[in-house]
């Protein structure tokens, strides 16, 4: 059922004009982050706004779309956005990651390899990297056309010398052929060796911040380290407790008061197609 | 047994069908109209208005209604209104010299040319619960007076007949559309106005109150304030003249500042600039005084440090909308991230544990 008061996928044709020219101009300059006239949409700032624009900009009546928050998607919102489009583009939408056209995600890249036919998303919330060592906007868009990345190294650094390990985690910091140190927005480390050399189109949005930037397919993407200190992708040291996945990133579930705990993969379409095909894990019913 | 948690669509409809029900109250009790809240919620409609940057005070009360009073989230719906609406042109510069006063004050001068008109005002009410206005609300009809024609000059144009407040010269350079551009500092001052007036109210008044306690004083005067309508006119190009398209209320603050002088000024007042839709002194005053401070590169002042000086953090910061939403988002699922955090803490505490016995040996 489409709403018939608004436009195909919401916006207004000039709008994603708009949008688009700052996706084609992101993809020319890869991990270069374009400034958008970022439209207030009818959900909040900060809750997918920014992928929610790209989506509609490069969303077409025949595509199937898929949206996942934390790798699920029967997470609230990714619902709420998954009914959003469906209401006003009227398009496809599936939960299966190898149906999809466009992938709409929230903090995760799928655990399926994706191909060249697809679109992932990304929703940003801080698309600066260097935003929490610098905070002026002014400063920052400086510090990215001379390419001084130093304070990004000096900072991994003390980590190391602080804690022994680099304390980043997640939305840690990438490098684009060799140019432009980028945000993969907040995606665990786990999942940055799948931004690099990838088939599919990634295109990130910040609706609040007002940038969109883009990783064209199979760009050079390598996360920041030191020689003797190389990056390390990490997991749970468990396999999936519904379908025994070894190679998937895991969510811890408190499943009593007792301490007791079971870890399931994220990517909830990969943990059901696991399961369909006959794997189990040691918690599986 | 865990079971993987689905439903969330069901449960999103659910919460959609309480919050209706919520928002409604006890049935026994009459519900709202439109009507009542554009008339007697004035003012929380004239927020709305000024902050969701959209001039309709049907739809501000409609959102005050749907937000059941929770005027952030009626601005935000306005808001997102408002980027669907589609652009016919744009407006003469209003002429607030023109304005029909409903409220016109000087604290600069005693009297004026065109008066010391008080209007509607909390001022110098007592703030004593009124227990009469708990039974009913008949009030005895207000005594009027016939207006005196004629303009209604701006005070700070007599002191600049004798040059002592800085010059204000007419620039008609057209002003950028922070609704249509992404917003990029440096900020010019059309700009920066642009976005103060759509600013929070409370931040605004934090910020500008901040100034008033010596984060870059800036003594301001309230030189004029002045709340009325002003007609609101069209070039229409089909006919070759403007016409007029309506009308609207607004509140204008021109406040003169001290200011000793620099290096390239003489000692003279300066000038800052509040304007607001509706009737909103407080967002009026407040926006005044901010961009005063946010004016001290171009008068030659020295950048004390203080927040309201400094343009970045008060433009980004400024937006409720914008805000809100970052702030609430973190309600949002995060347990990817927070696994990772997980494995990283429990990996440094297994490694700060295992150094613990040789560090004790010391």
């Amino acid at each position: 059922m489409t709403d018939q008061a608004y436009n195909f996928a919401y916006l207004d044709e000039q709008t994603k004009r708009m949008i688009r020219r700052a996706i084609l101009k992101g993809l020319a300059i890869p991990g270069y982050q374009v400034p958008f006239a970022s439209r207030e949409m009818p959900m909040p700032y900060g809750w997918g706004t920014g992928g929610v624009q790209v989506s509609a900009a490069v969303l077409t009546p025949d595509d199937t779309f898929k949206v996942i928050d934390q790798g699920a998607d029967d997470t609230t919102n990714a619902v709420s956005i998954r009914s959003f489009f469906e209401r006003t583009a009227g398009v496809e939408t599936t939960t299966k990651t190898s149906e999809a056209s466009v992938i709409q995600t929230r903090h995760r890249i799928p655990e399926e390899p994706l191909t060249e036919e697809q679109i992932l998303v990304y929703q940003v919330p801080i698309p600066e990297p260097l935003r929490f060592l610098e905070p002026r906007e002014s400063e920052t868009r400086k510090m990215h056309s001379l390419e001084e990345y130093g304070l990004v190294h000096v900072k991994l650094y003390e980590d190391i010398s602080r804690h022994g390990h680099i304390a980043t985690s997640y939305a840690y910091p990438v490098k684009v052929e060799a140019r432009y140190v980028m945000d993969p927005s907040p995606i665990p480390k786990f999942d940055n060796p799948k931004l690099g050399d990838m088939a599919a189109i990634q295109l990130f949005g910040a609706g609040r911040e007002q940038r969109i930037y883009a990783l064209p397919p199979y760009t050079q993407v390598v996360s920041l380290d030191f020689e003797d200190h190389p990056f390390e992708a990490s997991k749970a040291d468990h396999p999936c407790g519904l379908c025994n996945a070894t190679e998937s990133y895991l969510d811890e579930v408190i499943i009593d008061d007792q301490g007791g705990r079971m870890f399931v993969c994220s990517d909830t379409d990969y943990c059901a197609a696991r399961q369909a095909a006959g794997h189990k894990g040691k918690d599986a019913a | 047994m865990y079971v993987a948690v689905k439903g969330g669509e069901r449960a999103i409809e659910s919460a959609h069908a309480w919050l209706a029900e919520e928002r409604r109250g006890d049935t026994d009790i009459a519900e709202l109209s439109i009507a009542q809240i554009r008339e007697q919620m004035k003012l929380a409609v004239d927020r709305v208005m000024a902050e969701g940057s959209l001039y309709d005070p049907d739809l501000a009360a409609l959102a005050i209604k749907q937000s059941r009073g929770d005027l952030i989230e009626a601005i935000f719906l306005i808001r997102a209104y408002r980027t669907t609406l589609p652009r016919f042109g744009a407006s003469k510069p209003v002429e607030t010299g023109a304005m029909a006063c409903d409220r016109r004050i000087s604290a600069t001068f005693k009297d004026l040319p065109g008066g010391q008109v008080l209007g509607p005002t909390f001022d110098y009410t007592h703030r004593l619960l009124d227990f009469k206005l708990a039974a009913d609300g008949e009030v005895p009809e207000a005594p009027t007076r016939e207006t005196v024609p004629g303009d209604v000059p701006h005070v700070t144009d007599f002191l600049n007949r004798e040059g002592l407040i800085e010059e204000a010269p007419q620039d008609d350079t057209p002003p950028p559309d922070l609704t249509r551009e992404p917003l990029e500092m440096p900020a010019d001052r059309a700009l920066r106005l642009q976005a103060l007036t759509r600013a929070d109210e409370g931040f605004t008044l934090g910020l500008a109150y901040s100034t008033q306690r010596g984060y870059a004083r800036n003594h301001a005067f309230v030189g004029e304030l002045r709340i009325g309508a002003v007609a609101v006119e069209m070039d229409i190009p089909e006919l070759g003249f403007a016409i007029e398209i309506g009308e609207m209320t607004l509140t204008e603050c021109e406040t003169v500042n001290q200011f000793k002088g620099s290096k390239t000024e003489p000692p003279q007042f300066t000038r800052g600039y509040g304007l607001v839709f509706g009737q909103s002194e407080r967002k009026a005053i407040s926006m005044a005084l901010v961009d005063r401070a946010l004016r001290w590169e171009e008068l030659g002042e020295d950048n004390v440090g203080a927040p309201a000086q400094d343009t970045e953090f008060v433009l980004y910061h400024a937006d409720n909308i914008q805000a809100t939403g970052f702030l609430e988002h973190i309600k949002l699922p995060h347990y990817v991230d927070f696994q990772s955090e997980l494995e990283l803490v429990r990996k440094l505490r297994r490694e700060a544990g295992a150094d613990q016995v040789p560090e004790a040996a010391e």
